[in-house]
């Protein structure tokens, strides 16, 4: 059973963006990391492979960068690596898309992981464009999977209920939290990562060029920092009583949350 | 979950490597999401949070420079990023790794027979087993060449008679790297848990490690079988030699505590407002103390950093070491007291990681080898002259031949 896992690496959601251009994110002294619902989608694919057997093959489009993203997943289990090079940044989910499932093409796989969104953009569109691309069914925010013999059936939360679904394979499956507790890396994980070589491949070996992918339906004309806290009120002190009247009535009449 | 974003004034970073980084960075993750949010519950309860070890062991942070039995074989400096790391959690768990890693682990592995070896490296690597390390007796700590507890050969066995005291992981070991004369001179053996003569008692009333356990052993006409002897131990020589691997990991360990106040008291001092509306971060004297912390975490860092580099060329010396634990762990210590001063009085609340820090350290001061013995060690390897047992006045001499003559007759 082969596994290919497409993962995003994004801004740590700790760090402080910063805007460049009025379009970009300024990725000056930036710390990356493996956007976290891929990490559920990762965990997936490497639990099916050690039930299973068969390779689990992670992929990322992006500039250099990402390879350390790439050598996280191999540490913590992913037995082969392929890195797409180009500006990820200047292409939008379709192209993105575009190209992730060329890539796919050449490589064996039963079964396509992603997170159900990346970090930061929270689409949600790759992975579901990537089926469609491909032709493949498609199970979104899943919160459990059982691979059976040449089916699997998903389930995923919806309003007031479980649903659950079953699919032939090849399949896309992205990630929802809950659907695992990913592990650390090991440390001898760490040590055979560096064994493992990052396969690269650029757009034109892909049979693609940047006009193919970059705002294929949607372009950024500005990004903007959400405008800067005002400062809160305080109520003071005093009887508990009067405060927490204070409080409904600011809730009731200024937030109007009520 | 906040995560700790790291201390690296100069750039320190890019003398790793990227899987000295990686691991230090899988080691940073577990210890902000597993060990912080219940280490001052486990501190305040006096307990020592077992149910990591397996999440450790699963990590591989037993035993990781170890090449054979299917072990990571990190390098020194990896090693020493894993301390660190863990330490920034509580010193209580890097003590667990250092012991069952440096003090229990590398003597079997260094000392111990390929039967001693295949038996106990898997199970202490998993986790299966912990381990402790008995030097330390009632009466000396500093002075271990001193030890009272003796093993006398008999037939097919080895009979152990004594105690030990101050042992980290003591109560919970299964098995107890024991240093014990036989015929005056200093050997180790292997005493198993449950083994007849042999028993444990807990430390009760530490203020410092807590989250740790601490216990005297007792050994009372122990009998283990003959195998095991560590058959390579021969002198006091070879318990020293797992303190030199340990206090390595203390250099590094201690970074990690300081690095772990320094970063709380900057986060604290810049959002706590006194005077004129301004942080207290904007107040002089509260960055001469900042500056003095990072200043001397950044020497620090680059203490270990050159240990390690030494150690994983095979030319590091226990001199050297002295110099890396006393250092490391006296800036710690005093940057815990400042960053505690920084705090007010929510630096004594154990609502955040100060106090426990501060209280920890002094412990790490303490074993293996005060911070004055490593002076004398560091002294002796400048000038050459041994100061440990300088030449007694007439009147001590008298005095200390009197009390071995008073000891003699009561016996
Ligand atoms: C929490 C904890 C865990 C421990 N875990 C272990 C363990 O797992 N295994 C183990 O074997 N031991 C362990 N120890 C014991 C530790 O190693 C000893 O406490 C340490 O070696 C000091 O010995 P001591 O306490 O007997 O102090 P002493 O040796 O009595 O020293 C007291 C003071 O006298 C000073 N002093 C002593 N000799 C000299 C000298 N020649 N010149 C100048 N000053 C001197 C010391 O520096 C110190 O300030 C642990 C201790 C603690 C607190």
């Amino acid at each position: 059973m082969n596994s290919v896992v497409c993962i995003a690496q994004v801004p740590d959601t700790e760090a402080r963006i910063k805007i460049a251009d009025g379009r970009r994110i300024d990725e000056t002294g930036l710390k990356f990391i493996v956007s976290p619902y891929d990490e559920f989608a990762l965990e997936e694919a490497i639990r099916v492979k050690e039930a299973k057997g068969g390779d689990v093959t992670v992929v990322s489009f992006g500039p250099d960068r990402v390879q350390q993203a790439l050598r996280e997943c191999l540490a913590r289990g992913a037995t082969k690596a392929l890195h797409i090079k180009g500006e990820s940044g200047s292409a939008d989910a379709l192209g993105i898309a575009k190209t992730l499932a060329a890539a796919i093409r050449s490589v064996p796989h039963d079964l396509l992981f992603f997170g159900k969104q990346g970090v930061g953009t929270d689409n949600s569109l790759v992975g579901p464009m990537v089926a469609e691309l491909l032709g493949y069914p498609q199970l979104n925010v899943v919160t459990h999977l059982e691979v059976g013999e040449g089916k699997i059936t998903a389930h995923r939360e919806i309003e007031g209920a479980e649903e659950i679904l079953e699919a032939s394979m090849p399949a896309v499956i992205t990630a929802q939290k809950g659907l695992n507790e990913p592990r650390y890396a090991s440390l001898k994980g760490i040590m055979a990562a560096k064994k493992i070589t990052i396969e690269t491949k650029t757009l034109p070996d892909l049979g693609l060029q940047e006009s193919d992918i970059h705002h294929q339906r949607v372009t950024v004309v500005a990004l903007e920092l959400p405008p800067e806290k005002s400062g809160g009120r305080k109520i003071d002190g005093g009887e508990p009583a009067t405060a927490a009247k204070e409080i409904l009535k600011y809730i009731r009449e200024e937030a109007k949350a009520l | 979950m906040a995560t700790f974003p790291g201390v690296d004034y100069i750039e320190i970073d890019s003398l790793f490597s990227e899987d000295e980084l990686m691991v230090r960075q899988t080691v940073r993750d577990f210890v902000d999401e597993e060990v912080l949010p219940i280490i001052e519950h486990a501190h305040r309860e006096e307990k020592f949070p077992m149910h990591l070890i397996p999440k450790m062991a699963e990590m591989g942070l037993f035993g990781a420079t170890i090449h054979e039995y299917g072990l990571p074989g990190l390098n020194q400096v990896a090693y020493g990023l894993i301390m660190q790391e863990l330490e920034r959690g509580d010193s209580g768990l890097r003590s667990f790794a250092s012991v069952q890693s440096g003090l229990v682990m590398y003597p079997i592995y260094t000392y111990g027979s390929k039967e001693q070896k295949d038996f106990w490296i898997p199970k202490l690597a998993s986790g299966e087993s912990i381990g402790c390390f008995g030097l330390t007796e009632p009466d000396f700590g500093s002075n271990p060449g001193a030890m009272r507890t003796n093993a006398r050969r008999d037939g097919d066995s080895w009979i152990l008679n004594g105690a030990k005291s101050w042992i980290t992981n003591g109560s919970i070991a299964d098995v107890a790297v024991v240093w014990a004369k036989a015929e005056g001179t200093i050997r180790g053996f292997l005493v198993e848990k449950g083994t007849p003569g042999f028993s444990t008692a807990l430390h009760m009333g530490k203020f410092s490690l807590r989250a740790s356990v601490t216990s005297q052993l007792f050994f009372e006409d122990c009998r283990i079988p003959a195998k095991n002897l560590l058959p390579e131990t021969n002198g006091l020589k070879y318990p020293l030699g797992c303190l030199t691997q340990a206090r390595y990991g203390i250099a590094w360990g201690a970074l990690g505590s300081a690095m772990g106040v320094f970063n709380t008291a900057v986060q604290y001092s810049k959002s706590r407002i006194q005077f004129g509306g301004q942080p207290i971060a904007s107040h002089q004297l509260v960055q001469n103390k900042l500056a003095w912390m990072i200043t001397e975490i950044t020497k620090g860092q680059l203490l270990a950093l050159q240990m390690g580099r030494l150690k994983d060329q095979g030319k590091l010396k226990p001199h050297h070491v002295s110099m890396g634990k006393m250092n490391n762990v006296h800036i710690a210590l005093e940057c815990a007291r400042m960053a505690r001063d920084i705090l007010g009085a929510n630096g004594i609340s154990d609502e955040y990681p100060i106090i426990r820090h501060m209280l920890n350290l002094e412990s790490v001061k303490t074993y293996e080898g005060t911070h004055d013995i490593h002076n004398l060690i560091i002294g002796e390897a400048v000038t050459g002259i041994p100061a440990y047992n300088p030449p007694m006045s007439a009147q001590a001499e008298k005095e200390a031949s009197e009390r071995r003559a008073a000891e003699a007759a009561k016996k």
